[in-house]
């Protein structure tokens, strides 16, 4: 049974809905990627899964069962009792997201404390053992620093141990490395992969990096404006993607075994913007997809099953994949 | 030149001390810093006032002279000499710093007695009413500020901004007058004037509860202006924290909205507000003498005003001096109570 399964969720803002009819799941330890640029909702998305939407937002429709429970429906008191215990989040900027006032001891003793009921001094230890089982060097010291001591791939780490304090089963990282520097950005996923298997966590990544799907998610789920384009394991979608969308996306980043590099020749890109996707009445990518017909205009595209676990919200390419014999499965 | 050895020898002594004590060594040394700093200060401002204070005219002589309706040349010779103002302006100068070097703050011509005596007497009146309006002010306009930035947009906040509003636009005369009518001659619950009742033999407890009746109404309008700017300045300062991804983070835990309020909104909002208190106490003697003057409160403030009127120069320049030390210290402090709130701010 999946640990987390959200179906036909929709956010609304007064004047838009950046987020509409989404479902996907996750299953106990999986990792899962949540794809997609910058304004396609993943975001919203996550934040909505532990009901922390910004003011204005609001879960129009839709359910978000949580190991048998929707956590849509539960009141403030039982919401808050499962955040940061059963689903943790980190997010993308680890230079804003620490209290610069409270000491590193005091952010990561806070959650233990609470949803543990640990003591001070125990939950001081606990705050040791988990900045050293981040790797952080001298924890014993590091825990009384503040954060404006640390650098951003430090401080991220710091998020990380706040985020698996309590042995979460379910951890949500919105975009975890995106503000980092390169070199740092596989530490810190090399990090949360080892502790997803050490802890037995379902990890849902999100991210706008196929290099990162590419090597750490189990299965993807690739958005676009609001609505999921293509779900499928890693391999398939990136050996056979059937959305123009995802097609696009898997062009338009480098990729070093096909011998394709930007000196040798440009990198593909699509054309147009996502904003193109907002007065859409069909097929959001529509405007910027070059397979695109005149159905695609007024009606918007149903997921359909191209395999078993391959879901594509295409019908252009879901046909003529299947002339073909769907040739890679 | 032996001290930076031992501090540097001590060095991990003294961090492990300061993850644990607030007031640290670093603290120490600030304190002595703004000590040295502030010497410099307060001798300029002395040497400025005593200039400034010339360019009224008349002196303390005249003054006598006038309000016994009739001198002779003799007798005004008498009193300058006596205060010493015949002397030349520089040498009035000197041997006023000459006074101060020995911890002197001079003669009252007009009071006929030590200035840090007089000043002594009410010194305490005014610190208790500087120090009751600022902080009921911060208490107040806090916990008003906090709850406005709750309520955000809706009626409680409109309500609590039109008060605001209210306080920060009446003077504190006005508003003095008006609690006087209303508390005192209308519903006879509180004295109207004086430090305590007049005549009344009380001791201890009751001694202490006739002082306090007297202290609320001159607080009171003392503080409101205060309140006000307090109120606004936490409402702006909690809505921008608020904004704040480490608050986002704080919800992400599975915090109370309270315990994220209190402790990381709150904490972070303050800040802004220190620095406004600081600035305000030396602020707050000024308001002090309008203040003390409608309820007849023995303060520094009526003192300073009643010095100005018979140009009693000695008393306005010690009366000058003590403020002056006093917003010195209060910056000082505020400093440290910053670096205590926030470890981005370094102790220099």
């Amino acid at each position: 049974m999946a640990l987390l399964n959200v179906e036909d969720l929709t956010i609304a803002f007064p004047r838009a809905t950046p987020v509409r009819g989404l479902s996907f799941s996750v299953n106990p330890r999986e990792t899962v990627a949540l794809v997609g640029e910058s304004g396609s909702g993943k975001s919203l998305t996550a934040l909505a899964l532990l009901g922390l939407l910004p003011s204005g937002a609001r879960i129009a429709s839709g359910r978000v069962a949580f190991a048998g429970r929707d956590l849509t429906a539960l009141k403030d008191r039982d919401l808050r009792a499962v955040r940061g215990r059963d689903i943790a989040m980190i997010f993308q900027e680890p230079m804003t997201s620490l209290n610069p006032v409270l000491t590193l001891g005091d952010q990561i003793t806070e959650v233990v404390r609470l949803h543990q009921g640990l003591s001070r001094a125990a939950a001081k230890r606990r705050a040791v053992e988990l900045l050293d089982l981040v790797r952080i060097p001298e924890p014993q010291r590091r825990v009384d620093e503040h954060p404006h001591q640390l650098s951003g791939g430090m401080r991220q780490r710091v998020m990380i141990a706040i985020a698996v304090a309590c042995s979460p089963k379910l951890l949500i990282a919105d975009e975890p490395t995106t503000a980092l520097d390169v070199t740092i950005q596989a530490q810190v996923l090399d990090l949360l992969d080892g502790l997803r298997r050490d802890l037995d966590m379902a990890l849902l990544l999100i991210t706008h990096d196929l290099g990162v799907v590419a090597e750490w998610a189990d299965r993807v789920v690739v958005m676009y404006a609001g609505r999921k384009v293509e779900e499928a394991p890693f391999a398939p979608l990136f050996a056979a993607p059937l959305h123009p969308y995802t097609r696009g996306l898997l062009n338009a980043s480098p990729r070093l075994e096909e011998g394709h590099h930007h000196s040798l020749g440009p990198l593909l890109e699509i054309p147009g913007s996502i904003a193109s996707a907002a007065a859409e009445t069909g097929c959001a990518f529509a405007p910027r997809c070059p397979l695109v017909r005149a159905a695609c205009r007024t009606r918007v595209p149903e997921p359909m099953a191209a395999a078993d676990d391959h879901s594509v919200a295409c019908p252009v390419t879901f046909t003529r994949e299947s002339e073909h014999g769907l040739a890679v499965g | 030149m032996s001290a930076p050895l031992i501090l540097s020898k001590s060095a991990p002594l003294i961090a492990a001390m300061s993850a644990r004590l607030i007031p640290s060594p670093r603290v120490l040394k600030a304190l002595r810093r703004s000590l040295l700093q502030a010497i410099p200060t307060v001798l300029i401002i002395v040497i400025l006032n005593f200039f400034l204070l010339r360019l009224a005219p008349g002196n303390a002589a005249d003054v006598l002279a006038g309000e016994a309706g009739a001198a002779t040349a003799e007798t005004m010779a008498a009193l300058r000499a006596r205060f010493g103002l015949d002397l030349p302006l520089m040498e009035q100068l000197f041997a006023y710093l000459g006074n101060l070097a020995q911890f002197s703050l001079g003669q009252s011509p007009r009071y006929n007695m030590p200035v840090a005596e007089l000043i002594g007497q009410r010194l305490p009146n005014t610190l208790i009413l500087m120090l009751l309006a600022l902080g009921g002010a911060l208490a107040v306009g806090i916990a008003a500020g906090a709850v406005m930035a709750a309520f955000a947009g809706r009626w409680t906040d409109r309500a609590l901004s039109v008060l605001a509003l209210l306080f920060y636009s009446i003077p504190g005369f006005w508003i003095g007058l008006m609690l006087i009518v209303l508390f005192s001659v209308k519903l006879g619950w509180l004295p109207s004037g004086g430090a305590e009742t007049i005549g009344a033999v009380h001791s201890g407890w009751d001694a202490a509860l006739d002082r306090a009746r007297h202290l609320v109404l001159p607080t009171v309008s003392l503080a409101l202006f205060y309140v006000a700017i307090y109120a606004r300045l936490t409402r702006g300062a909690m809505l921008e924290v608020k904004a704040q991804d480490y608050i986002r983070t704080a919800r992400a835990k599975g915090l109370s909205p309270a315990a994220v309020t209190i402790r990381h909104t709150l904490r972070n909002a303050l800040l802004p507000v220190t620095t406004m208190a600081g600035v305000h106490l030396g602020g707050l003697m000024g308001g002090a003498v309008v203040v003390e003057t409608v309820y007849s409160w023995p303060g520094l403030g009526r003192l300073a005003y009643e010095a100005v009127m018979g140009r009693d120069f000695n008393v306005l320049l010690g009366i000058l001096l003590l403020s002056s030390l006093i917003v010195v210290a209060v910056n000082a402090l505020i400093d440290l109570l910053q670096a205590t709130l926030d470890p981005r701010i370094e102790v220099r």
